[in-house]
């Protein structure tokens, strides 16, 4: 007996949906049994990590909070992985999308107001396109590997950011922390709840899949990109562009990364220090896969990673766990959604064969 | 600048060029394959805590050495079973082996921070290894030799042996490859667990040999600008080996102009100049698009046989 796989005549749309939940579902009993040969108590830590945010009603505002960048991150990925464009740089825009928001903030000095807050907002998207669109254009004019050419834009970033926070930005009244001023209170978003952190970055990160949804279901532009990425040559022959489509795509990746750094610094955390970046760039990578490269998946999946963030951080008061913990989850998640995805064109069958499977070498 | 000065320098230079010679090899011989590994920083990682880790409980560094190359390739196996077997899209299979080995080597190390492990003796005899002005040939660790035989053994393997030139052949064009009946499969196997071993011992390096102590995420993108050297060196060993060194000298340069105060810049700037070069690097090479002849022709393609 042995496993054969069977080209489906049509992709699984049951698969599309059940992979991604069997996938966080196998991550949890695989997670606990890890923990438990590291002498953890693995039911513990993944009861904290996976269902505690979710059950106690105290942690759905961290989980609001910590979800937006992540929704808002993969919304923008999503679109350019669709048309097989790598942009692993996210991290690094997010980061200029914030530098911008504040460098606007700054400029204001203690005027605010919605409109400032609005150019802070778009200084941020601005910014953050502008930093991707450094790969897109290299890509484009040189065929540069967009993937080695935005991650190195992010260590950039990173220092961009450190010099701005523990030089010309640094907060006078700081103790010579390296960081800056906390914004003006009318330089920040309102708060949409009363009583709680969540601000109106979230409600933008539960009306942007929508947005895209429609985009990318209704429009040619979306149409271009799933031709793009799933046959270069047939959208030459249809007319498309495909450097376009790659430097647009790029570019709102990009944009919307800078986005996510903008609300995160005016709804969330009103300043920027060196732990400024916390990784959202590389996890919204896992929220655009785990959510299938749809926009509505992105928003499930963009709250299933934040749940394992919040729960990382309840787990390491109760089990002890590392901080780097949750990361591990979120990779296992990575893997298993990779992995799953041959059942959506393939099915598995048990067949009689008097061969063995050839086992390869190594 | 007196000669003693000189020869710390050189010896930086040699120091930092070994991980991403390391792991650049391993890399270049997997991509001959047809294959795209961008896991290398996280095997890097794996490769860091398990020399570092055997290295501690054994006291000898040489079997770290080994731990370090059995971690790399080990984790670069969980990357191979779902590329190869699955067929799962190499640039985000790469990506999760990262996001899993930094995670996994954070976890793992937690109870190796603060410990140290006994160094390398050198291989030569002290009057050379500690001479003032000949330790810059002899003083260095026995990784640094193993890198530096790689690049010849590495291009001989690939270009004068018989399953050098099937593993570019499976590189080349898998299906021709499977039709006459080489394992295309096994063969990138094999080639993505070399990558993972040189990727570990380039990570060992830096546990075992640079700082020799474990930090958590200590190989800072080191892994991504190998990937990027293999590109710069259009596949070639030669080539990769001088750019190596270029990297290296460029890291060096970060270090020593961060030392010598040089005001003119803020130390950032020298920070994010070696990431800001290697994009720079890219351009040139890619824009004169000489590289593409020797690029493999099915890198990053899944291999689905008809039958």
């Amino acid at each position: 007996m042995r496993l054969k796989l069977e080209k489906r005549p049509e992709p699984s749309i049951a698969m599309q949906v059940l992979t991604p939940i069997l996938s966080v579902v196998a991550t949890m009993f695989i997670g606990m049994i890890v923990f438990d040969l590291l002498g953890i108590d693995g039911f513990r830590a993944v009861v904290d990590i996976f269902l505690t945010p979710l059950l106690a009603s105290y942690k759905w505002q961290d989980v609001a909070v910590k979800a937006a960048p992540l929704i808002i991150i993969a919304l923008g990925l999503s679109v350019g992985n669709r048309a097989q464009v790598w942009n692993i740089g996210a991290e690094g825009q997010y980061i200029i999308g914030a530098l911008c928001a504040a460098g606007v903030g700054i400029a204001f000095g203690p005027v605010g107001g919605f409109f400032v807050v609005l150019l802070m907002i778009l200084a941020g998207m601005l910014g953050g396109g502008a930093w991707a669109a450094v790969p897109a254009v290299l890509r484009t004019r040189f065929n540069v590997n967009e993937i080695l050419s935005s991650l190195m834009l992010t260590y950039v970033a990173a220092q961009v950011l450190s010099y701005l926070v523990g030089g010309p930005w640094k907060d006078p009244n700081g103790r010579n922390f390296p960081a800056t001023a906390p914004l003006q209170p009318d330089q920040t978003l309102p708060i949409l709840v009363p009583g709680t952190t969540i601000h109106l970055g979230v409600l933008i990160a539960l009306v942007l899949p929508f947005v895209f949804w429609l985009v990318m279901s209704r429009a040619v532009f979306g149409y271009q990109v799933r031709v793009v990425g799933s046959s270069p040559q047939a959208a030459r022959h249809g007319g498309f562009d495909s450097r376009r489509t790659i430097m647009s795509t790029l570019i709102i990746g990009g944009a919307m990364a800078g986005l996510a750094g903008a609300l995160e610094l005016t709804g969330a955390l009103k300043a920027i220090n060196l732990g400024f970046p916390s990784g959202y760039g590389f996890s919204a990578i896992i929220v655009s896969f785990l959510g299938r490269l749809n926009p509505i998946g992105c928003l499930i999946a963009g709250i299933v990673l934040a749940v394992t963030y919040v729960g990382g951080q309840v787990a390491q008061t109760t089990v002890h766990i590392p901080n780097a913990t949750a990361g591990i989850f979120q990779a296992m998640m990575l893997f298993m959604i990779l992995a799953s995805d041959i059942l959506i064109r393939y099915r598995v069958r048990l067949v009689a064969s008097a061969k063995p499977q050839t086992v390869a070498g190594e | 600048m007196t000669l003693d000065l000189i020869i710390a320098a050189l010896m930086t230079v040699v120091g930092l060029t070994t991980p991403i010679l390391l792991a650049g090899l391993g890399e270049l011989v997997t991509e001959k394959s047809g294959v795209l590994n961008l896991g290398v920083e996280g095997m890097m990682l794996m490769g860091a805590i398990s020399g570092f880790a055997v290295t501690v409980f054994t006291f000898n560094p040489w079997l770290g050495v080994l731990g370090a190359a059995f971690g790399g390739a080990a984790s670069s196996m969980l990357f191979a079973v779902l590329v190869l077997q699955l067929n799962s899209n190499q640039v985000a299979t790469g990506l999760a082996l990262t996001i899993f080995g930094t995670g996994l080597s954070s976890l793992i190390g937690l109870s190796f921070v603060g410990r140290i492990v006994p160094p390398f003796s050198s291989i030569f005899p002290a009057a050379l290894s500690r001479h003032p002005v000949w330790q810059v040939i002899f003083g260095y660790s026995p990784i640094v030799y193993f890198a530096l035989i790689m690049v010849p053994i590495t291009a001989w393997f690939l270009h004068r042996t018989r399953a050098g030139l099937i593993l570019r052949a499976v590189g080349e064009n898998d299906h021709s490859a499977h039709s006459i009946g080489y394992s295309v499969v096994g063969v990138r196997y094999a080639a993505i667990a070399f990558g993972g071993a040189m990727a570990g011992i380039g990570g060992a390096y830096f546990s075992m040999v640079i700082t020799p102590m474990w930090a958590e995420k200590m190989t800072a993108g080191r892994g991504w600008i190998a990937l990027a050297l293999v590109v710069f060196a259009g596949w070639r060993t030669g080539r990769l080996l001088a750019g190596a060194y270029f990297f290296g000298i460029l890291m060096a340069l970060e270090l020593y102009a961060k030392a010598a105060g040089f005001s003119f810049m803020p130390s950032q700037f020298w920070a994010a100049m070696p990431y800001l070069m290697t994009v720079a690097a890219l351009t040139i090479i890619s824009a004169r698009g000489t590289q593409g002849a020797n690029a493999p022709a099915c890198l990053g393609k899944p291999f689905l046989p008809s039958t």
